[in-house]
């Protein structure tokens, strides 16, 4: 009833978890029987192990939070020869996020990840800085963001996913632009950009001043841009951003997400992810749906 | 150690003075082994400004009664709203959190500063359980903000350091008469600046350490990655790799 799919993948329900706010999965084993999710999406991995941004790297905002991570992660390397093992035996699609500052290093992760059999695709996350044109972002320039999906598409053969920011004046534009480029499906959205200033200290509460947008806040700017891409694109389009419940969750996919990931609220209940495959279950029966898809995009 | 998401029923709750107040939570069943300077991450009911859990650490345990309790220090918005609920609510935990602090010496000394205070409690009864009688050494600016004290003395020789002399010795713990070389361990637990001397004083004198670190935290389960210090070994994260450190391990710690 609740299985649907993306491209090659087969998901047994929407319901997947967002890039950085899941670890490995293995941080919520104790709470949920994981062998229930759509997919798992693991931790941005670049090319190299990375330490990220100084701490602090958080701040509550309303209905939200600020964080400045700054893609930690134990590289690539560790990732394939350790961390593979230990995950990939789970019965659910497991998707590597891919980060890095330049076009090489996407492809090296990527090719890398190509070769271990039980991970089914790649979420390329765009919206780092490209270093090499004076950190302006991937995702924030169709150009860019097309080159980078192009190069990564020559080289990774199963299916790819590219995950979209919001920081941009049309997301539709970049979202056509990967899709010509060869990407099998868009995710979105990444964080929005934001700030937040600690008065009494007179200083900014993240130690890189501005982090990444996330929680409640952002969903409906979320469910607006899936709305506006699933109406532009002809792959299929997996919807994020402040989803913490079955109903949240419906307004994605009604707005035309195949699929949705939950970030965020894992830490506010690491059980939420069940929580909301068992809702949208029960919003099935409730309304005589037989097949999810059937209410997917119907606005 | 399995964590658990669960709720728990207050069935006791202490009020110290306006800033400090402490809550006892039952369970129905029993509560899985809890180590000295574990946490929680309560969920802070009925206050839209709050989203986020806050990180608190156990205070005590009692083991018979399926209770644990909080020692809490009202700061902000969360901590506000927990101080006003009331014998018979319900709050939310996820526990037991990080990794607690070893059970090591034979000469040791707590050093506990505000409401570093809460996870020594605990702490001085595993010693005590072992046959070991740490020394107590609590500090605050006055002697409200030392809100528990008589509790540690079936454990542990308790003594006091308030800034303007209210109870105990006038100064800092570090000038404390009782804040020696005489001991292998020292354990701490307090504001940062605190732990940093304490932390100087044992390295100088070659003794064992273990501070508690209290970063913000998202997720408390090790997923987010926002709360790490710096360490011999990169990045950790505090709430799964601490928030129980030894000094040795601290990169900027005793400088
Ligand atoms: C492992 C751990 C154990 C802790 N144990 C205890 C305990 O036993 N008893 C207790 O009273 N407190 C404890 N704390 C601190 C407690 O988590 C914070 O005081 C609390 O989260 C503040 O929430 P709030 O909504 O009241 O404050 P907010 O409204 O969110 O913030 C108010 C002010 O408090 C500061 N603040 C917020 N969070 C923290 C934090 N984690 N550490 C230091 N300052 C903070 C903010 O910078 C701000 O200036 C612990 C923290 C950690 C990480
Ligand atoms: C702490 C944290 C770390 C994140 N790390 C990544 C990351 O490594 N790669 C990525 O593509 N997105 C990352 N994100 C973004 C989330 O995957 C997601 O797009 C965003 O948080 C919006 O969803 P939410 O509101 O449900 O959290 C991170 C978000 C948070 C809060
Ligand atoms: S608070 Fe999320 S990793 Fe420590």
């Amino acid at each position: 009833m609740l299985q649907t799919k993306i491209h090659n993948l087969i998901l047994k329900n929407p319901v997947m978890t967002a890039s950085g706010t899941f670890g490995y999965g293995e941080e919520f084993a104790d709470f949920i029987d994981l062998n229930r999710l759509g997919g798992i999406v693991v931790k941005g991995t670049t090319g190299e192990r990375r330490q990220g941004n100084a701490y602090p790297r958080m701040a509550e905002t309303p209905s939200g939070m600020l964080n400045a991570v700054g893609l930690q992660n134990v590289g690539v390397e560790t990732f394939c020869n350790e961390v593979y093992h230990r995950i990939k035996d789970l019965d659910t699609n497991i998707i590597v996020n891919v980060s890095g500052s330049s076009i090489e290093e996407y492809c090296k992760t990527a090719a890398m990840i190509d070769a271990l059999e039980k991970i089914p695709a790649i979420e390329l996350n765009i919206s780092c800085p490209n270093v090499k044109k004076g950190g302006m972002g991937f995702g924030t320039n169709p150009d860019m963001a097309a080159q980078v999906v192009r190069e990564v598409r020559k080289i990774y053969h199963k299916t790819l996913i590219v995950k979209l920011t919001p920081n941009v004046t049309s997301v539709v534009d970049i979202a056509k632009a990967v899709e010509d480029a060869g990407a099998d499906s868009v995710s979105l959205i990444n964080t929005l950009l934001g700030m937040a200033i600690d008065v009494e200290k007179q200083r900014p509460y993240l130690s890189t001043v501005t982090g990444g947008l996330s929680g409640p806040a952002v969903k409906p700017v979320a469910v607006r841009m899936v709305w506006q891409v699933a109406h532009a694109v002809n792959i299929p389009v997996i919807g994020l951003g402040g989803i913490a419940s079955a109903a949240d969750a419906l307004e994605f996919l009604m707005a035309g997400a195949k699929a949705i990931q939950v970030g965020t609220a894992n830490f506010i209940d690491p059980a939420i992810t069940v929580k909301i495959i068992d809702g949208l279950e029960d919003y099935c029966n409730r309304h005589g749906i037989k097949d999810i898809n059937e209410i997917i995009g119907i606005i | 150690m399995k964590k658990y998401i669960t709720d728990f029923t207050i069935v006791g709750k202490q009020v110290f003075s306006e800033t400090y107040f402490s809550l006892t939570l039952k369970h129905p069943d029993r509560l899985p082994e809890i180590a000295a300077g574990q946490f929680v991450e309560v969920e802070v009911p009925g206050n839209k400004q709050v989203m986020l859990r806050r990180p608190i650490s156990i205070h005590d345990v009692d083991v018979e009664n399926n209770t644990l309790s909080l020692l809490v220090q009202v700061v902000g918005k969360g901590t506000r709203t927990l101080s006003m609920m009331s014998v018979g609510d319900k709050l939310n935990l996820v526990y037991p959190l990080g990794h607690g602090f070893s059970i090591e010496g034979n000469k040791v000394l707590l050093v506990g500063g505000g409401a570093g205070i809460a996870p020594l409690l605990h702490l001085s009864k595993c010693f005590a359980s072992k046959g070991i009688r740490p020394t107590v050494l609590l500090g605050g600016r006055t002697e409200a903000m030392i809100p528990v004290r008589k509790e540690f003395e079936p454990y542990g020789d308790t003594f006091f350091a308030t800034e303007d002399g209210s109870l105990g010795e006038k100064g800092m713990v570090t000038q404390h008469s009782k804040f020696t070389t005489d001991y292998d361990h020292i354990y701490t637990c307090g504001p940062t600046p605190m732990m940093k001397a304490v932390a100087r004083h044992a390295m100088a004198n070659n003794i064992e350490c273990e501070v508690s670190l209290e970063n913000m935290m998202a997720c408390g389960i090790g997923a987010c990655l926002c709360c790490v210090v710096d360490s011999d070994e990169g990045h950790k994260c505090v709430c799964k790799e601490g928030p129980v450190f030894n000094i040795n391990k601290l990169k900027n710690w005793t400088k």
